[in-house]
Order: structure tokens, then sequence, then C-alpha cells
């Protein structure tokens, strides 16, 4: 496998792996985390920052007083050449609710009308498909997760929204992601998931991790209030929806209703 | 008993809000830094207040930031090129910025304008606000930080520990020079999504600041920088400083608190050590860029850090009160001065 190097000013540089969407690409990106961390934590890179996984590339963030170009990439070219050979990291698997009906799914009915398949196939497909959490950004906690089946491949909308509310799970360019927070938005609305995917007050903030493992699971509106009202008052801790194969906890929605 | 010592914002003016160094360590999961556009001003307003250098600071845009101590005195100190109004027991009175002042009970401070940048920072001796996620940085998107998560606002009331101290106040007789030369970008990392003659066209004329500027990003209007293909890219990591290029052609320089990650190809990247510098053009202002590379960017931060820190060294202790302050470097202030003077911006807020 081949990389570049790209400067990204004098505090940053990014080592891509390619310039697509592709798991193995996304392999030799957290496996390349994975050794940083672990060089980090041994004290032999002085001055890095932090690092932020994407697709397909690897950004290191330094501090140009603390440590140079030279040194850092000599320092970390052993483990960028050990990347390529990284296995795909072992996340968790979620089974998260998702209400594909009413005022959660603004888009449903012209996605369906667009793609030529009717509303309940749309939601057959997007719940039928296990997706993988390529990484977090644009917004605190807001996951990349592919691949949509391909009868679901859509272009961005036209005109984005201005404001997208928090909890709206969406699709566009073959991917589908849940907006954490309130924003503006380009993409498709489908419906609406009542855990939330980032809290300060957790020790680990965001709920779902690069690596990650998603599922859908269609509720009721009603099951969806249900659960946010739950979570509301703390008698639900989001944790209960990492899948039964992870977690010996229940994870359907009913039990939350 | 005494009551808690308090500093009240009596008016925001365009925007204020609290910021440190930032919020390391969570751009993997979308969190960005945020923290100050401005570090040496941030480290300077601190050191004038007996502070450590990255104590968290109230960063204010333009005029119109009003501050009152409540339940006692409260030291505060101004960096940046500002006018200030001193409401006292003894009546109103101008102060000059870049020195501490004890703002006895009851007593305010305002910052009437800003001169040769729009950004100033008030560091406030002794400010007891918990920090969230490690920084006390306000992230309003996210809510994170600050005060609730939220800009500063009139009526809200900052907490000052029991233990602030208020030693001498202090004065920096010669502030940082106003800096007007072009502003530094490394290219890359995906200048190759670019056509040939895009960086000439970015480092080869006037862009100029629109309204579109505030922590997020500056959106800038200037020659069009043509793609070689698409615009988009596969997202990958955005940094303080990253200069993305939408299909417009018109780039985005993106700051503190814009999103870790972005789809548009990014043509350069501003060096760490002028983004200040950009972070405080006004809207309507006109800027160059110069290119170096990431070697040279480096060389150029450690000038800049030297620079920093013979500045922080030169703050002294303030002759007792009655001296000829503002005489004494009035002298120094002349390029702030004639910005003083310059036509009255109206902020676009």
């Amino acid at each position: 496998m081949s990389y570049r190097i790209l400067d990204a000013g004098d505090a940053a540089l990014t080592i891509e792996f390619g310039r697509v969407i592709d798991p193995a690409l996304l392999a030799a990106v957290n496996a390349l985390d994975a050794a940083i961390q672990r060089l980090q934590q041994a004290g032999a890179l002085p001055g890095v920052i932090e690092t932020m996984p994407t697709f397909r590339s690897l950004t290191v963030f330094f501090d140009p007083l603390a440590t140079d170009r030279e040194t850092l990439l000599a320092a970390l070219q052993p483990a960028i050449a050990a990347a390529e050979h990284g296995a795909p990291a072992t996340g968790r698997r979620w089974r998260l609710p998702v209400c594909y009906a009413g005022e959660a799914a603004p888009d449903l009915a012209e996605v369906a009308r667009t793609l030529g398949i009717d509303e309940a196939e749309v939601v057959a497909l997007h719940s039928g498909t296990d997706y993988l959490v390529y990484m977090l950004g644009f917004l605190p906690g807001f996951p990349f997760m592919g691949d949509l089946p391909a009868a679901l491949r859509l272009p961005r909308r036209a005109e984005p929204r201005v404001r997208v509310p928090a909890g709206s799970v969406a699709i566009a360019t073959g991917l589908t992601a849940i907006y954490p927070w309130e924003s503006p938005g380009g993409w498709h609305l489908l419906g609406r998931c009542p855990v939330p995917l980032f809290d300060a007050r957790r020790a680990s903030p965001s709920l779902l991790a690069a690596g990650d493992r998603v599922r859908f699971v269609p509720v009721s509106a009603d099951e969806c209030r249900a659960i946010e009202a739950a979570l509301r008052s703390g008698d639900l801790d989001p944790e209960r929806w990492l899948d039964a194969d992870d977690d010996t906890r229940s994870t359907t929605a009913e039990d939350a209703a | 008993m005494s009551a808690q010592t308090e500093l009240e914002i009596l008016a925001a003016g365009a925007y204020a809000s609290l910021q440190d160094g930032g919020r390391r360590g969570h751009r993997r999961i979308g969190v960005p830094w945020a923290g100050v556009l401005d570090r040496r001003l941030m480290r300077l307003a601190n050191a004038l207040a007996g502070n450590v250098e990255d104590a968290p600071v109230i960063e204010c845009f333009e005029g119109g930031l009003q501050l009152a101590a409540r339940g006692g005195a409260v030291k505060v100190a101004v960096a940046g090129d500002a006018t200030l109004e001193l409401d006292g027991a003894d009546g109103r009175r101008q102060i000059v910025p870049w020195r501490s002042l004890t703002l006895a009970d009851g007593e305010s401070l305002r910052i009437r304008k800003l001169g040769g940048g729009r950004i100033a920072m008030v560091a406030v001796a002794g400010l007891a606000v918990p920090p969230v996620m490690g920084s006390v940085s306000t992230y309003v998107r996210a809510g994170l930080g600050g005060v609730d998560g939220r800009a500063l606002a009139a009526g809200m009331r900052l907490p000052l520990g029991a233990d602030h101290a208020y030693g001498t106040d202090r004065v920096l007789t010669h502030p940082p020079a106003p800096d007007d030369r072009p502003i530094r970008i490394v290219p890359g990392p995906q200048a190759d999504h670019f056509s040939a003659t895009a960086l000439d066209a970015l480092v080869g004329g006037d862009y100029r600041v629109t309204a579109e500027a505030d922590r997020m990003g500056i959106r800038l209007e200037g020659a069009r920088l043509e793609h070689a293909g698409s615009a988009d890219i596969v997202s990958d990591a955005t940094v303080p400083g990253s200069i993305q290029v939408p299909g417009s052609g018109q780039p985005i320089v993106l700051l503190a608190d814009a999103q870790t990650a972005g789809g548009y190809a990014k043509i350069a990247t501003v060096i760490t050590a002028d983004l200040g510098r950009l972070a405080a053009l006004r809207p309507g202002q006109a800027l160059r860029f110069a290119l170096v590379d990431a070697v040279e960017g480096a060389r150029i931060a450690r000038a800049a850090e030297a620079e920093t820190r013979s500045l922080l060294a030169s703050i002294r202790p303030l002759p007792s009160d009655g001296v000829d302050l503002e005489a004494l470097y009035t002298a120094n202030l002349v390029g702030g001065v004639v910005h003083a003077l310059s036509a009255e911006y109206r902020p676009l807020y």
C-alpha cells in the first residue's frame, strides 16, 4: 500500500493512504493511529498533541516548538510502514433505535420517489444493513457510517437545510449518519434516533468510536418518545443499546418503552 | 461573612466568550480545540493580571464589552489596541490598555472601541470557572465550556476563587507593533487538486475579508481559485488555518471553532504564527498571502515565540498611581492612535 505525506501547515501533517472510502484503507489508518498512541504512551513522540483518523488518512498535530517535521517523520516511519498490514479495528456493535415515521422522517417520501422504490423498502434497506463507523467529525460525536446498500445511494440535497434537528438519521453519497446536534446540513433525513450521541459528562463523551458497527432498529413514534423520556429521567443508560454479542444487557426497544 | 466576589458582565458588545489555550485531544470525536484566536494576546493579558499564561480570558470582538466588580475588588488586564473607560468612584476616565487595573467593588470598565485589530483579551485575576473536557474554552455549537456553554451575555456573573491575589499592577510599556505583512501559508495538503495557476493566483493579489467572519472561519473574496477537477474530496482532517476552497473558487480560512473534518479541497494552510493576525482582520479589510514551506513555517513559529517571550519578560510593575503613565506610553502607541482615527467601522454581527 502506498502512502503520501502531506503538509497541513507548520503544526500538522497528514499521512494519506488513498483517496477513496474503503475499509482496507480504514484498517491502515486505525493501525497507524493505534501505533502512534502506543509510541506516545511510551514517551517516544515528544511534541505530538493528538491524531485525527479519517476515512483514508491520519493527521498528526504537533507543537512546532517541541519537535520538527523531520524528527517526527523519522520516528513515525516504522509505524507507517507497518500500517498497511493492520487488521480492521475490532469495535463494539450497536443496535440503535430509529423512528422512520411522520415528522421524524421529513425526506422519506421524496427519497423513495427519487429512488423509485416504496417507503417501506427504503426503511427495510436502511435498517437491514450493518454499518461501519468510518470516522467521527463535522460535529462532536457525528458518525460517518457506511456503506449504504447500492439502492439507497443519492447525492446530497440540492438545497441544504439551515436547521437539521438533533437526532436526525440521514443518508447521502453512500453514507449514513446521525446528527448529534442541531446544525445546518445537506443530507436526506430518513428518521430520528432518540439516543444521545454525545455527552460531555461521560468519561467517553462520544457514544460511538471509529471502527464500531451499527445496525438500526425501527421503532414507532410512541416508542421513540418513551425512550427519550426514560433517557431524560436518567432511567436508561445509552450503553444498553450495545449488541448482545458484546454485552449481555437487553437491547430491544420494547423494554425501554 | 463576605459576599462572593464576582465579575459581572454589564454588556457583551459585538461578541465575547471565555476562552483559554483550547480543548486538546478530542478532535478524533469531532470536538475542535476552540480556544483563543490569538495566543499571544491571551498570554500577555494573563501575565499582566498575574495569572498563568493559559488561564481563561474574555475574548471580545470590537468594542462594547463592559464589566463590573461585585462583592469585592477585581483585578483585570486588557491586551489589545483598545480604548478603555473606567467608571469609578471619582468619575469617568480614560484608561490605556496593556496594563492591569484593580476595579474596586462597584467600579466598571468598558471597552469603547478597538483600533488595529478587532480582537482584545481581558484577563481576570483568579477567575474560577470549571473546565469541561479539560478546557474552559466556550464552544457554543456543542454547548461546551464557558458559562453553561454559551457566549457571554449581560447579567452573567463570573465567580472569582478565594485565592485571587492582588499584587502590584503591571504594565507592558512597548506593546507589539501593528503588523500588516502578508499572511504566510504552506501549500497543501491538497494543492494538487487545483489548476497549475491557482497558488499563483492566491499569492498574486489582494483578498478581502467578507462579512462572514467569526470564530469558525473567515470567508475571503478575491481572485477565483480553479480546481483541477471537482472541489470535493473524501472528507479528511482540517486544522486551524486550513484554506478550503468550495466550488465557488473563493477561499475560506478555518479558525479555532471550525469543524474537525471537511470535504472541500484545501489549497494551503496559514502558519500558526500568523493565524491570530488573520483572525483579527475586519470585514472589508484587504490582505495578501505569501508562500513558505513547512520548515520555514516552523522557523517563523520559533521566532514568534522568542518575540512573545521578550514581550512577556518586559512586563514590569506599574509605577505607583499618579505617575504620568498616559504620557509615558502614548508615545509608544502612535500606530494605535492612527488606527483609532481611521474611518469608523460598523461591526457586522
